[in-house]
């Protein structure tokens, strides 16, 4: 049997991945990898994670069999990954927690990230808060402007948030800015990228931090249900919390792996956030990795209902996986998206993020036509409750 | 030998230190680019960097991003820019051009029919930023091939074990980044520039030009007492940027001119830190 064990050295992942950077950063990567290699396999730094994750973040998370929208639809059953129940109320506090410790052994005071929506900005803050860091968050003025609440939640942890003027005023934008302060501020300051994309050794770290999904649903899964689901789901914007899953199951053959992109008004119009589906591979951010690119290999803008999907690359992992086909990769409009939404909260008591609802509107395509002894695992990434405007501005609702 | 090794060795000839500008073509629209090249050369510059408009400049300032999307707001695309630097080489013969720009757009073209089309309008070098060494030997022999030099980024933290396999790879001149940190930044240690220079001379035998961060007659004269050439970006934008479009050429001459007069102006003592 093939035992996978990507990247390679120097962070490649077949074609994809790599360090794509500046000179001036190059350093800072070289130290970021090495005290990264020599963390990973120390037992006190994985102990105090665990700990961290235990006892901070409320881990293990739940798997939690969704068994009257299952028998509504009609299929193989539809159990949730309960991602949603984390402390903040996503996966990316698993991430930040990692990269935070990392960074206090660095002896770094002050971090920085980058945030679409606001949730890893969100989970940022709230490690630096936790371990006393200075933190500064790179927001695009647009989504400033999106997500007030957001905002506001990152200021009450004592961060500051930076609105970014530059490009589209999006994630994109405020990726590109972070990498700026931090190649400025190096001495001091540790970068906490969000998911699994960036310069190596990036994409391999945040993944490293989020298979605990996997890791644990593997466990989960033999215990309660004496074996593993026949399929994963899992939504893809850069796609920490897909990899995080996917990631422990990638040697088990038998588990089929749905990573679900965004394909915002259709993969047909130009707003969409498809990046496997639709992109090609380029150089963007320190990786290669598929893009949303037009002819001159500029980067295009994305649009899709959920601002944590909205992102015109992808982790260079996922890229590999897609050319392997040991994943297969397809698209959810918002208007399914939305309509998995409403349907979980109706069916299960359950608000779903609208990330999450991606993954789970394939699900609700995919179950009718399994067997009802299948079992199909999807990633309930993140709770609702910061979509609730959206939501309810889709519907005409003012409040 | 091509253009950037006889403007070097002309140099040295004459004892004096290479100008180098940066601006970004299509900036602050594409009928302009030409015009200023030409001008840059009559203001006493002796290479010209282009830069080549990309969305997400990374590695840039936001003076050099607003220049970007200034030529893209224009449709700037590298066939565009080809056209830009054919046009230049009619009418110039001699003055290298360096393409500066980001790995993408170059993907997206694909190699070979860059390092082909670029051959063909009459460029000379190529910067491309977030190509580190180890991604891109492939890249350098396609632009070997095509008789155009690669040249590179060093930086301060840059340690002796790259400097070496930068000094393999590189052709024409390296660029030395002065600071930490973006395009356009504020302070320069020029005593830190000269124990790096030292230590840069060692391995690298190609001349050393050193930009980021001079905005001014004094600092760009400082330099160029250690550097063999002095790269002037951001500065050239600025002015680019807040002068009416009618009076761009005459205002950039202007400021050119100042720092070619610095440049060659021998003054060992300067009062810069």
């Amino acid at each position: 049997m093939n035992v996978y064990d990507l990247p390679d050295k120097t962070g490649h992942f077949g074609p994809y991945g790599g360090v794509f950077v500046a000179e001036t950063l190059i350093s800072a990567l070289d130290v970021l990898r090495e005290q990264y290699e020599y963390y990973q396999n120390d037992a006190a730094f994985q102990k105090e994670f665990a700990c961290e994750l235990k006892h901070y973040v409320g881990r293990p998370s739940p798997i939690y069999h969704a068994k009257r929208w299952s028998e509504h639809l009609g299929g193989a059953q539809i159990l949730l990954k309960r991602e949603d129940l984390n402390h903040t109320g996503a996966h990316k506090i698993n991430n930040t927690i990692g990269q935070a410790l990392l960074a206090r052994r660095m002896g770094k005071t002050r971090v920085i990230a980058e945030t679409g929506a606001g949730q890893h900005g969100v989970a940022s803050a709230t490690v630096a808060a936790r371990y006393g860091m200075q933190c500064v968050v790179y927001m695009g003025a647009e989504d400033v402007r999106r997500q007030a609440t957001n905002v506001y939640r990152m200021k009450l942890l004592g961060a500051e948030v930076v609105p970014v003027e530059s490009g589209s005023r999006t994630l994109k934008d405020a990726l590109n800015e972070a990498m700026r302060d931090w190649v400025t501020h190096v001495e001091d300051t540790f970068y906490i990228i969000g998911t699994v994309a960036g310069p190596h050794p990036y994409p391999m770290m945040v993944r490293d931090f989020q298979t605990i999904i996997g890791k644990e649903a593997k466990i989960q899964m033999l215990e309660e249900y004496g074996r593993q689901p026949d399929a994963l789901i899992a939504c893809v914007g850069g796609g920490s919390n897909a990899i995080g899953l996917f990631y422990p199951y990638i040697d088990d053959d038998n588990v089929k792996m749905i990573g679900v992109e965004a394909a915002g008004k259709g993969l047909d119009t130009h707003q969409h956030a498809a990046t496997l589906t639709t992109g090609r591979p380029g150089v963007l951010h320190g990786n290669r990795t598929y893009l949303i690119q037009d002819d001159n290999g500029q980067i295009i803008e994305t649009h899709s209902i959920s601002a944590g999907l909205d992102y015109p690359g992808v982790g260079p992992e996922h890229a590999w996986l897609k050319d392997i086909h040991r994943a297969e990769y397809v698209g959810i409009t918002d208007d399914e998206a939305l309509e998995a939404f409403h349907a979980l909260c109706r069916f299960e008591g359950i608000m779903p993020a609208l990330e999450s609802s991606h993954a789970l509107a394939y699900a609700a395509k995919y179950a009718p036509t399994l067997a009802k002894d299948k079992l199909l695992l999807v990633n309930l990434s993140g709770r609702g409750d910061k979509d609730m405007a959206t939501v309810a501005q889709m519907s005409g609702i003012t409040f | 030998m091509n253009r950037i090794n006889q403007t070097f060795t002309a140099l040295r000839a004459n004892h004096r230190k290479a100008l180098i500008p940066f601006i970004t073509a299509g900036d602050p629209d594409p009928e302009l680019t030409v015009d200023l090249m030409h001008c840059l050369v009559e203001a006493g510059s002796d290479i010209i960097e282009l830069g080549v408009p990309f969305s997400d400049p990374m590695a840039d300032g936001p003076t050099i991003q607003r220049s970007s999307e200034r030529a893209l707001k224009h449709h700037v695309t590298l066939y565009g820019v080809f056209e830009m630097v054919a046009q230049f080489r009619s009418k110039n013969a001699h003055t290298p051009v360096v393409l500066m720009g980001y790995a993408n757009p170059v993907e997206a073209m694909g190699h070979t029919i860059f390092a082909k089309k670029a051959q063909e309008a009459g460029v000379d070098g190529v910067l491309t930023v977030d190509y580190p060494p180890e991604e891109c030997e492939q890249w350098v022999d396609c632009l070997g091939q095509h008789n155009m030099d690669a040249i590179f980024l060093l930086s301060p933290t840059t340690k002796l074990e790259r400097i070496q396999q930068v000094a393999r790879l590189a052709k024409g001149y390296v660029y030395y980044v002065s600071l930490k940190g973006v395009t356009g930044a504020l302070h320069l240690d020029l005593q830190n520039i000269k124990a790096m220079l030292e230590k840069l001379r060692q391995s690298v035998s190609i001349p050393i030009g050193v930009g980021f961060g001079i905005r001014d007659g004094a600092t760009a004269r400082a330099v160029a007492e250690l550097a063999d050439a002095v790269v002037i970006g951001s500065r050239i934008i600025e002015e680019i940027e807040s002068t009416p479009r009618n009076n761009v050429l005459n205002k950039v001459k202007t400021l050119v001119q100042s720092f070619r007069t610095a440049i060659n102006e021998n003054a060992p003592h300067s009062n810069l830190k």
